[in-house]
């Protein structure tokens, strides 16, 4: 740092350690045609995929299929009941959260769809539950069902056998862990080109 | 230097608000247009690069989402700036100068509806001192505008004159947001919006994106007919205080101006990005045009200003008119920030 020479009137006054300077936008955010969609599903307590007719199920939907570059205009329901691909437990509190500690946060691959949804699981002890695990969707009571996804609480067990074939999303077509074939990295040569078909093989 | 042109360009038509669809419904269409225009897809496309800034529709991580209307997967070699998609194009141009690639995609687009845009832009600004103090981009513009004023050389009903002449231009334009045709002496008869600008000297607030394509050499001959070959392009930056700035006239333009080769040939057609109407007399000035050049046929951003975008805007109008074959040559201008702070200049030409 250069040495600083000072006016002798500021000479001896303390340094400026820090400035407050509050800012604050405000937006009219809209959640556009394909996510509107989606929670007008949730509304009526349906849980509504979209794809490019032919390719795969996203759910919750963004309106593009990343893999075709598209826009996804068919709507499919898929099922309320899922298998969970991944989960964590969480032993902290985060601002906002009012959960119980711990908790379990998890991957859900809906039955029908192709893209696994993030939500709680309860309903069972957190150290119980696992990958390959059936769940299916609790939903708030009828009158307090909105337009969001938090109109489900959680996901809890069905009681089901677990799905030891458990699919993670991609792996059949080289995306996704999946594509880590006998440990060597996803390559252009590794991964399919859902597009011109080429690759993956 | 490799040969590299614009062989395709596509853009959504500019609105004041879309709130109906999120950004990358609004995108998709014009990346759909100017692939499908010249029957490519992005497995034809070597790079990709966008432009955009989160702060405009308050959405993190904006450009990620939206390159699930690109088709990006398997993982393709992208790349994103935060400033005009004109600069998008800037990298895509030295990614191809490089050799390895002979294609790119450059995009961009901006949803300044769901925010207070003026307010919103004071986050460019600088942190300690500036944005504190909240200026709008409006005021900073007449600051602007005060100064030139008081410079003598230009005058409010020249202004008039711009703004006149840029929304009876669009008229022309299907894509353009404001198109009419008014006297420049009923402008100034209007109000003051913030003095000396009066709101037919401001651009409207736009929601719009745009598409380009570059090839490199054959390729782009193969493409297309007449593709609009890049002769020349820079861009420059201007000190971030505006205090040390004379705001009458624009140093970086001129330089990049220059660097592009402006002054090599004649200039057919001008597409100047001014979204304050005496700013277009400073570009002018800067660029060196004389007054026999047309400028901002497309009605300017002046007439739709779909912010991160309408600087490839300009560069694709003038590509269009160079690939329709009513130029030859012709020169677009973007900008970014406040004041013309930062300024990139492209020269297009045909084959000769």
């Amino acid at each position: 740092m250069p040495e600083i020479s000072l006016p002798e009137s500021l000479q001896g006054v303390e340094a400026v350690r820090s400035v407050r300077i509050p800012a604050r936008l405000d937006y009219e955010f809209t959640a556009g045609n394909a996510s509107s969609r989606f929670l007008r599903g949730i509304q009526q307590k349906k849980i509504i995929g979209q794809r490019v007719p032919g390719g795969r199920v996203y759910v919750p939907p963004r309106g593009a299929d990343p893999e075709r570059g598209q826009a996804t205009t068919e709507e499919v329901e898929v099922a309320q009941v899922g298998t969970v691909t991944s989960f964590c437990m969480v032993n902290v509190a985060f601002y906002g959260s009012s959960m119980e500690l711990p908790y379990t946060s998890a991957l859900i691959l809906l039955d029908g769809a192709d893209l696994s949804i993030m939500h709680l699981i309860q309903e069972i002890p957190a150290n119980e539950v696992r990958i390959g695990m059936r769940v299916e969707a609790v939903w708030r009571d009828d009158e307090d069902i909105e337009p969001t996804l938090e109109s489900i609480k959680w996901f809890r067990p069905t009681g089901e056998p677990d799905d030891t074939n458990v699919r993670i999303p991609g792996e059949d077509h080289g995306t996704g862990l999946g594509s880590w074939v006998g440990g060597v990295a996803p390559t252009e040569a590794l991964v399919r080109n859902p597009r011109t078909g080429k690759g993956g093989h | 230097m490799r040969d590299i042109a614009i062989i395709s360009f596509a853009q959504t038509p500019a609105v004041r608000r879309i709130p109906e669809v999120n950004e990358v419904e609004m995108l998709m269409p014009a990346i759909h247009g100017a692939l499908s225009q010249v029957d490519m897809t992005i497995d034809d496309i070597g790079f990709t690069c966008s432009g955009s800034t989160d702060y405009l529709a308050g959405v993190g991580f904006s450009f990620v989402s939206t390159l699930d209307g690109v088709g990006a997967w398997p993982p393709i070699q992208e790349s994103h700036v935060e400033m005009d998609g004109a600069w998008a194009l800037y990298e895509a141009w030295v990614k191809l100068q490089l050799g390895e690639l002979d294609t790119a995609l450059v995009y961009s687009y901006a949803k300044s509806s769901p925010g207070d845009l003026p307010m919103v832009l004071t986050r460019q600004l600088d942190p300690i001192t500036v944005a504190p103090l909240w200026p709008d981009s409006v005021s900073l513009a007449a600051l602007q505008a005060r100064s030139l004023l008081d410079s003598g050389n230009y005058t409010e009903a020249q202004f008039a004159e711009v703004a006149a002449r840029s929304r009876r231009s669009a008229l022309d334009n299907p894509n353009a947001q404001l198109a009419w045709d008014r006297s420049a002496a009923e402008l100034l008869g209007e109000d003051y919006h913030i003095a000396p600008l009066r709101k037919s000297d401001c651009a409207p607030i736009t929601d719009g994106a745009a598409c380009v394509i570059l090839a490199a050499g054959d390729v782009a001959r193969s493409k297309v007919k007449r593709p609009a070959w890049i002769r020349g392009i820079d861009h420059r930056v201007e000190p971030i205080h505006l205090g040390l700035r004379d705001l009458t006239v624009s140093e970086s333009t001129r330089i990049a101006g220059e660097k592009a080769g402006v002054a090599d040939g004649p200039i057919d057609v001008a597409e100047l990005h001014a979204p304050f109407s005496h700013q277009e007399l400073i570009l002018r000035d800067a660029l060196g045009l004389s007054s026999d050049v047309n400028i901002n046929p497309s009605g300017g951003a002046l007439s739709a200003n779909p912010m991160m975008t309408a600087g490839l805007i300009r560069i694709g109008e003038v590509a269009n008119r160079i690939s329709a074959g009513d130029v030859n040559r012709g020169v677009a201008h973007a900008t970014s920030g406040p004041c013309l702070q930062q300024n990139l200049v492209a020269v297009l030409e045909g084959e000769a």
